[in-house]
């Protein structure tokens, strides 16, 4: 029957409505597409793109117009009606955030037939809406609860649920789903299959018994959910949940037995000055730092430093599979290398590409070599009983969550991290503990470790760990300072936000192999089987994009001659985690980017592998090197092939 | 048709063959224009002019284009598509296959309803008939280079799937959600394609206006309701079945015709459609004053409206794909508080919040169904709500 | 499901897939055959039917659960879908509702424990002059009347063993 259809896409195009909705064409005047067009708003006129929608165009008279099924970084949906305008001689009100403006016309924001909708239809949605604001993590970040106070909702009109009618799914480390919430804005829905193409999440049955369901309804943990969050970000309300251990912590802090650490991914600093009312893009880490302290933790620590380590971890295991694949002729070494340092981009990796878990990276991500080393080396240094030690981690992320339970986790002999800790949920423990973030005095993190360089603190970025590997790769490699190499260290191809980026690297020179290297790398005296060749990288973000990347390397595309990519689950990376504060939009990932970069000017140095700290554990702990023996015991894991089987 | 009704004017005998071979040797434009000229709405029930619709679909560009039978009849009351799908499959498919010439497309689809599934086999028939006769097919009735064939998809069961968008998503294998509106499917239709999505009796129609002409078509109906319709009449009357009149056909002639005389109401249009009472039987039936696709559902003057009321609530209830707020809830608010009504703990206070709340659902709601969803709601209550609040009506 | 049913069916799904170019246009044609065939759509089924138009799984759960002809719970041989719209409801679907209830011995939305069938409502079959109207499976049937649900029933319960369903297995 598709004989007359031209290459039908194959499976794509799954977005019903929405798809079609963002592009407009009016084929028979193509010409038109260019054009400007002429509307007039609440008597204000503007002349816009042809195609623009009226919300946008509204948006630029710096007219708002309420929305809640709309968000920024999805596709149109146009299901909540709250953004409803009246367009003159139309007979019904049309919804601004999907309405494509392509002829002069008339529209009214505020008149007192959309005024009545839209508060009829917040009626509808809060008679479902089961629970009270101030038992509800979203208390004041609601986006129903401000919509309601805007359109002066004193009562329940159609009535108000108190019974639940949905059993809480707790049964994911990472996310807790209250269907009892839900507004079945799908927000989640359109996260979840266009966003991430993770497919978890889809509208099931019709009508008033409509849900949004899992497959077979099965709980959370037990399908093929990668933990990303990036649903919790979106959802409007208070459906989507982290799931939150900050009652355990407070309890361990409490705990005069219990030695509790936290460290800090780089990413939160970016972002949780937004939970006290800065804007986006400020960044605090010191006062964080204070912060952390004052509410009892007894050390802080930077995830940047075993960031740095990852570097020295990765980039040395990337070397020694290029050595075996280029002298070795080792026909079966896995290349591309993935980078493994999210969580979620792993589980999805075990998904939906188990035949391809050779090819990640062995490395822990750096939480993890953090969790197993402050239970060893820490422990030792500090003189303290592991068993007594909590270790937290400080994450944008609701995977790392997730990752601090795998079994593999507990090289240490104990779990290596007992609580994976977002953004969100320290910034309640902050304002718990009646702190006023921005306003704190600074403090350094704590020794033994310190500082960390400013490649381990762009890894919140999307390339950032590309860019932090390659800062090191290159110069051992080629024995010529990278800066010589990249101007100022920066390396902007693999920067911003495309959804991939690729780059090539002609190696120019061949350095002598470093000493710390010497083994791992059997004793090669230096690079030159890298000599003149063009080393090939990539970087995805958000799985869709991860996708793509993958299912053009088994197709045998260009990809699949790449030596190294780097994966994150999360559209930004984990400067968008899914942990992190909400809302969540381009440019507000924009902004915290901006912010780390800023920051790691600022670093006394750049390359990881200049780290005086990570000089200093394979000197007196990890004393055979990167990718020696003690490291592969507590740094390196294995992966599982998972499948996309759910029954 | 009826047995009743013998003065047949579009839905006589037409010899396909003779009247596509006549209509192929006319350009495209000049078949559309003759659509237009002859103020052909679509027989739906929406109403949108059929030579407008033609014409925005042969000028969209596109490499493929798609022509689709809305046989997705499932309007409460509805049932003339059933009778022409049996006894005019071959006049439909020639529909079709003009359709296809005026707008530019290689491919037709059928898309019947699930409850239809018996007639499929003998519609499968017919299209193997027709291109045995060169009416499908490649060069067809000997225009060189016109190659259009039909197939049959069939419904899954779900009222909304009418809706011409929704019917869309579902060809595509999507859950039958309306599309937000514009772009619309003659630009961006069945697989992104320019696609004009017709009525059953909207094909026939245009295949009778194409042969005998604009002119000869508005000699029937009123000036902005040209020509005659199909009305499935059912409920409360002696002669149930399918008639065609003229537009423009006042209510209480309509009664007579069909052994209604003594309706106490009449609902106009199906569930979506609206109540009109006694006292107002003098309206005509045109898109002017009361709308419809065909249905007359005829009330006796022992029926509870509240009831009636209370079955079209459910049907919308059931029926709502639920992807919109004011549908999804409204309609189950609106079944609970006639349910408050039934057990009569309904305050008049509450019924006008109701009716309120009916009115932001015609006016906010994503796609027609939900729009129309209050309508008969609305007009029972308008007409009937003495009858609502008392007691003794009910058994 | 046995594990060699399910392979059956999984290459009956591949199969038709292939027909379709793997395009999820495809997708409830393949579903419509599933539900003829089994009965009913199960988890094991939606999967490999996802596999097949390279969807998710709870893509085709959305779609199954969309859809009143389409049913993840194991239906009857025989479903019989009485109407309940308006003018079927005016000429006594009441009547028949409860005298099938009775003949059968089980509620709307129930299926006979012999598997033989099952009772639901369904909204306006396009019968309304010709009300109460029912379908049973495909067959319609029209002015049913209490008296003649019997019949109706018996008449379908002698098909027993005949060719109900082209291709079923169960």
């Amino acid at each position: 029957m598709e004989k007359n259809v031209k290459n039908p896409k194959i499976g794509a195009d799954r977005a019903p409505a929405s798809s079609v909705a963002a592009s407009v064409e009016v084929a028979k005047n193509q010409d038109e597409l260019g054009a400007m067009v002429a509307v007039t708003i609440d008597g204000n006129e503007i002349k816009v793109p042809f195609g623009t929608t009226i919300l946008d165009a509204a948006k630029k008279l710096n007219i708002k117009i309420p929305t809640l099924c709309h968000h920024e970084d999805l596709k149109v949906a146009g299901v909540c009606r709250v953004c409803v305008v009246e367009v003159e001689n139309q007979r019904t009100l049309q919804a601004a955030c999907a309405y494509p403006i392509t002829s002069p016309m008339n529209i009214k924001t505020y008149s007192s037939k959309v005024r009545k909708a839209r508060r009829h239809n917040l009626d509808l949605m809060l008679k479902h809406h089961v629970g009270e604001c101030y038992s509800c993590f979203r208390n004041n970040n609601c986006e129903l609860q401000s919509l309601a106070k805007e359109y002066g909702v004193d009562s329940y009109r159609f009535g108000h649920d108190t019974e639940p009618h949905h059993e809480v799914d707790k049964s994911s480390y990472s996310v807790v789903r209250d269907m009892n919430k839900c507004i079945h804005c799908r927000r989640c829905v359109r996260t979840c299959i266009d966003l991430q193409e993770v497919g978890v999440l889809e509208a099931v049955n019709r009508g008033p018994d409509l849900d949004i369901a899992t497959f077979d309804d099965m709980p959370l943990g037990e399908v093929v959910c990668i933990n990303c969050g990036q649903c919790i970000n979106r959802c409007p309300v208070g459906a989507l949940r982290a799931n939150d251990p900050s009652d355990e912590i407070w309890e361990a802090i409490d705990n005069p037995e219990k030695h509790v650490v936290i460290q800090t991914a780089p990413s939160p600093r970016a972002a949780i000055g937004e939970c006290f009312g800065l804007p986006a893009g400020t960044s605090v880490t010191r006062q964080l730092n204070t912060a952390m302290k004052r509410c009892g933790f007894d050390k802080v620590f930077d995830t940047n430093f075993t960031a740095d380590l990852t570097i020295m971890e990765e980039a040395t295991e990337l070397l020694i599979r290029l050595k075996k694949a280029l002298v070795d002729k080792d026909a079966n070494v896995a290349l591309p290398q993935f980078t493994s340092c999210s969580p979620g981009w792993v589980k999805y990796l075990e998904h939906f590409y188990p035949e391809y878990t050779d090819n990640l990276s062995s490395c822990k991500s750096p939480q993890q070599m953090f969790g197993a080393l402050i239970k060893t080396w820490y422990a030792q240094e500090a003189g303290i009983d592991p068993k007594n030690i909590v270790s937290v981690a400080l994450m944008p992320c609701s995977a790392k969550k997730f990752e601090c339970n795998r079994p593999e986790m507990q090289d240490s002999g104990y779990k290596d991290v007992d609580y994976g800790l977002t953004s969100r949920e320290l910034a309640q423990m902050i304002q718990e503990a009646g702190l006023d973030l921005p306003n704190l005095p600074h403090t350094d993190f704590d020794d033994p470790i310190g500082e960390a360089t400013g490649a381990g603190l762009i890894f919140g970025a999307t390339g950032g760990v590309m860019e932090a590997a390659l800062r090191t790769a290159v110069e051992i490699v080629t024995g010529i300072k990278t800066e010589n190499v990249f101007e100022n260290l920066d390396i902007i191809p693999i920067r911003g936000f495309e959804g991939v980026k690729y780059m090539e690297i002609k190696v120019p020179a061949a350095g002598p192999v470093p000493e710390i290297l010497s083994k791992a790398l059997g004793g090669a005296k230096d690079f030159s089987f890298l000599k003149d060749a063009v080393l090939k990288v990539a970087v995805a973000h958000g799985t869709a994009n991860a996708k793509k990347v993958m299912e053009d390397i088994k197709a045998g595309g260009k990809f699949s001659e790449c030596h190294f990519i780097e994966f994150m689950a999360c559209p930004g990376g984990c400067l968008g985690g899914g942990g992190q504060p909400i809302p969540t939009s381009p440019e507000i990932r924009k902004a915290r980017t901006q912010a780390i970069y800023d920051e790691e000017k600022t670093l006394y140095s750049r390359k990881s592998h200049e780290n005086p700290t990570v000089d200093r554990i394979y000197g007196k702990f990890l004393t055979e090197g990167p990718c020696g023996h003690k490291s592969h015991k507590l740094l390196h894991t294995h992966y599982v092939k998972r499948g996309k089987k759910i029954v | 048709m009826s047995k009743s009704n013998k003065n047949l004017i579009v839905f006589s005998e037409i010899d396909i063959e003779k009247a596509l071979k006549n209509a192929l040797q006319k350009s495209r434009p000049d078949i559309i224009n003759e659509v237009r000229d002859s103020g052909l709405k679509g027989r739906g029930g929406a109403g949108f002019p059929t030579g407008i619709k033609w014409n925005l679909a042969a000028s969209a560009q596109g490499d493929c284009k798609f022509v689709i039978c809305n046989a997705d009849e499932g309007e409460p009351g509805t049932f003339k598509d059933r009778v022409l799908l049996t006894d005019y499959a071959q006049q439909l498919a020639a529909g079709m296959v003009l359709a296809g010439y005026a707008i530019g497309a290689k491919e037709g689809i059928i898309y019947l309803r699930a409850e239809y599934t018996y007639l499929k086999a003998d519609l499968e028939k017919t299209l193997e008939d027709l291109r045995a006769k060169n009416i499908l097919g490649e060069n067809i009735c000997g225009k060189q280079g016109f190659n259009f064939d039909i197939h049959i998809h069939m419904g899954s069961g779900a009222y909304i799937c009418g809706e011409e968008t929704a019917l869309i998503e579902s060809l595509e294998g999507q859950r039958g959600e309306p599309r937000n509106r514009p772009p619309f499917p003659v630009t961006v239709g069945y697989l992104g394609c320019p696609t004009s999505v017709n009525n059953v009796e909207t094909f026939i129609t245009a295949l009778h206006i194409v042969e005998k002409g604009a002119k000869w078509f508005k000699t029937h109906g009123t000036e902005k309701s040209t020509g005659t319709k199909l009305f499935s009449v059912s409920g409360d009357c002696e002669n149930p079945g399918v008639y065609e009149f003229p537009m423009g056909i006042t209510i209480e002639e309509l009664l007579n015709q069909v052994g209604g005389q003594d309706a106490k109401a009449v609902q106009v249009g199906g569930a979506s459609g609206n109540c009109i009472p006694r006292h107002q039987f003098s309206k005509t039936i045109a898109y002017e004053d009361v709308a419809t696709g065909g249905s007359i559902i005829v009330f006796g003057p022992h029926r509870d409206m509240l009831q009636v009321a209370i079955n079209f609530m459910e049907f919308f209830c059931d029926e709502s794909c639920g992807q919109c707020t004011p549908c999804r809830i409204g309609t189950e608010t609106i079944l609970e508080g006639l349910d408050m009504i039934e057990d009569g703990c309904c305050s008049v206070k509450y019924l006008r919040e109701l009716v309120s709340l009916g009115e932001t659902m015609q006016l906010s709601s994503k796609c027609g169904l939900g729009q129309s969803a209050p309508n008969a709601f609305l007009s029972i209550v308008e007409h009937f709500k003495s009858e609502l609040f008392d007691d003794s009506f009910r058994r | 499901m046995l594990a060699s049913e399910r392979e059956q069916l999984k290459s009956e799904i591949n199969e038709m897939a292939k027909k379709f170019n793997h395009h999820r246009s495809g997708l409830i044609p393949v579903l419509q055959h599933v539900q003829n065939v089994s009965r009913h759509i199960s988890p094991e089924a939606m999967q490999d039917i996802a596999l097949a138009f390279d969807i998710h799984p709870v893509e085709v759960q959305g779609v199954v659960s969309f859809y009143s002809f389409l049913s993840t719970e194991k239906k009857g041989k025989f479903i019989i879908r009485l109407c309940r719209t308006i003018t079927c409801d005016m000429a006594g679907k009441d009547a028949v509702a409860r005298q099938l209830e009775n003949e059968l011995d089980i509620e709307f939305g129930e299926t006979t424990e012999d598997g033989m069938f099952t009772l639901e409502f369904t909204n306006c079959l396009g019968m309304c002059d010709q009300g109460p109207a029912m379908l049973v499976n495909d067959d319609i049937h029209t002015k049913v009347t209490p008296d003649k649900v019997v019949d109706i029933i018996e008449s379908y319960r002698k098909r027993f063993g005949a060719n109900v369903i082209q291709g079923e297995h169960a």
